[in-house]
């Protein structure tokens, strides 16, 4: 293998010191890779190295622990808020975040989100909606937008035989317990910047007990979308933008 | 001094928890074990000793509170009953699989389906043979009293954290709905951060990876088939340890007997019963009460079958134990291994037993 040397005087971006070696598995323009590495910063920039447990869901991101170099519980599909209660419940000074996909947080584990959103639990969720299931192969998921194609609504997905996307985060937002709910995307890096902002609001947010905090990131699967990265955040930003508008849908904290 | 009580084995479970220093128990509420959580609240531990006590919205979500308590180190427990524990099954899958330690109680009701509240032990299959997906194993613990529900709380976590796998107490609603006199256990404090990364911190995942120096992971998916096979053969490995050292069994009258009954629960204190009355007759008649389903008393029952002619499995179910004690009677031996039992709620009479026992001698 080539050996690259670091010059450390002209070096003016790295990758984050608790981002591991590992080969990641995300696909190139995937929107996990960008996620990931802001919360590897924040964690780092926060000093919370020595503090922090996080969940892993069921989906393309199951495999979250073997990038970001901190405790990680890997989650039943759907049930990562559930994992999140109890760690925190029991480990009361920790920040505890789970960190979901549409089809782990908005289908199978509906129940377990908006339970967690009741009680008002001291933790992060951080919801990475993609409208689709990318992982098993692009199928549809609950908030695949009318008319999408996926593998499971190859004719677009039709209401009568389908339904209609829904929001978690203004379903989040309605509970009396829940602090901050907040929409952002990692398409450019202003949004970048202000996901990032937005995240280590919500990780305060645990650290202080204030109820639960609730980030979701509107995001690109360029492989479940059959589009090219550019493709995607261009298809993102005309269709899903409208439909999950960006900015704080609650500021509590 | 000793702390003597009258209780329900239900309420035993709550203060045993407290008493053995649990530093949680999530539930969801469900006839006939609803008291255990009722107790929990109004004892209010967290208070005191500092548990916390969650009332989950299911029992999906209550396992995998456990789930995430386990992962941590911490001493959790939940408690259910039949359709509660089918709901279950996902989670304690993925707790043997991640090799998590927790104690979960099932105060069986009839089934199947929503069946009805009366006692049942219609689950053994569920939790002593599967029950979710892949091949796992539980400890099964099965008081016969409400002393024993007391002391298998300790049992039951002490096993837990010594193999790393979920403990069952496998009971049913007429040990959870009976009050007797209890020992009550000694109080022990729950541990402290220290004393829980000495024990655990080679695993938990307690979020202090910095002082630690590396990260921990609970985790039940292996993506390489062979490293999931290697996974297996370590958890095999732990389970056939467990069958070697953990077997607890009660025998009584066993030695000379010519008819034993094989019974756990409340039909073993039928059963006891039985042995008292037949005995009075002359019959050479004797009870195997297994305290652990798993492991399964396989050698004591395989013994006394060499000089038997007949063991009978009493249970309150369609026959499900009595598959293990035909395959550890064998076919090789003349003694016959039948099944007698009511189920679906219904609880057979010591005259039930006995009729059926005696028409098989």
């Amino acid at each position: 293998m080539m050996k690259v040397e670091k010059i450390s005087e002209n070096m003016v971006y790295q990758k984050p010191r608790l981002i591991t070696n590992n080969t990641m598995h995300y696909c190139p323009g995937c929107s996990h890779g960008t996620v990931h590495k802001i919360v590897a910063e924040l964690i780092d920039e926060m000093g919370l190295e020595d503090n922090a447990v996080a969940v892993s869901p069921v989906g393309c991101s199951v495999l979250a622990y073997n990038y970001i170099d901190i405790d990680w519980v890997q989650a039943a599909h759907g049930r990562a808020p559930a994992i999140a209660t109890a760690l925190k419940r029991l480990m009361p000074d920790r920040l505890v975040f789970t960190y979901q996909g549409d089809g782990d947080l908005a289908a199978i584990g509906t129940a377990e989100t908006i339970h967690s959103l009741v009680r008002g639990e001291n933790i992060v969720i951080i919801f990475i909606n993609n409208a689709i299931y990318g992982m098993t192969g692009g199928q549809m998921a609950p908030t695949t937008l009318i008319g999408q194609k996926t593998a499971t609504t190859p004719y677009g997905r039709d209401t009568a035989l389908n339904g209609f996307p829904y929001k978690m985060g203004e379903i989040a937002a309605m509970m009396p317990g829940v602090t901050y709910v907040t929409r952002q995307s990692v398409d450019k890096p202003a949004a970048v910047r202000a996901a990032k902002k937005a995240i280590k609001k919500a990780f305060e947010n645990s650290i202080g007990c204030k109820g639960t905090s609730f980030v979701e990131i509107v995001a690109t699967c360029n492989s479940g979308w059959k589009l090219s990265p550019v493709a995607s955040n261009d298809w993102m930003r005309e269709n899903m933008f409208p439909e999950y508008p960006l900015g704080d849908l609650k500021n509590n904290g | 001094m000793e702390d003597i009580k009258l209780l329900k084995g239900n309420e035993v479970l709550a203060i045993a928890a407290i008493r053995c220093g649990a530093d949680g128990y999530f539930g969801y509420p469900i006839t006939p074990q609803s008291e255990v959580m009722e107790t929990l609240m109004d004892e209010r531990p967290w208070l005191t000793t500092g548990m916390v006590v969650l009332q989950a919205e299911s029992e999906t979500s209550s396992i995998n509170m456990i789930y995430g308590g386990a992962a941590a180190g911490k001493r959790v427990m939940t408690s259910s009953s039949s359709p509660g524990l089918s709901l279950m099954c996902e989670g304690l899958s993925y707790l043997a699989g991640a090799e998590l330690p927790c104690l979960v109680v099932n105060v069986a009701r009839g089934g199947p389906g929503l069946g009805s509240i009366q006692a049942s032990q219609a689950d053994y299959f569920q939790l002593v043979k599967g029950g979710g997906h892949g091949d796992y194993k539980l400890i099964v613990l099965a008081p016969n009293s409400v002393q024993e529900m007391n002391d298998f709380v300790g049992l039951g976590f002490d096993l837990a954290f010594k193999y790393r796998i979920p403990a069952v107490i496998l009971t049913d609603g007429i040990i959870g709905q009976m009050m007797e006199k209890v020992t009550l256990s000694p109080e022990r404090p729950r541990r402290t951060e220290e004393e829980l990364a000495k024990e655990c911190g080679d695993w938990a995942t307690t979020g202090r990876k910095a002082s630690r120096g590396k990260a921990n992971l609970a985790n039940s998916l292996f993506l390489d088939s062979v490293d999931l096979e290697q996974h297996n053969l370590h958890l095999q490995k732990k389970y056939r340890e467990i069958e070697k050292n953990e077997v607890l069994c009660e025998q009584i009258q066993v030695e000379d007997a010519e008819y034993i009954m094989v019974a756990y629960g409340t039909s073993s204190r039928i059963c006891m019963k039985v042995v008292e009355d037949m005995r009075k007759e002359g019959h050479k008649v004797g009870l195997i009460r297994p305290i652990t389903l798993f492991p399964f008393p396989t050698e004591i029952i395989a013994k006394a079958a060499e000089h038997s002619k007949v063991i009978l499995s009493v249970e309150m179910s369609a026959g499900q134990m009595v598959e293990d004690v035909r395959l550890a009677v064998g076919c090789a031996c003349k003694c016959r291994v039948e099944h007698f039992g009511r189920f679906g709620g219904v609880v057979h009479s010591p005259a039930e037993v006995y009729e059926a026992l005696k028409a098989l001698m």
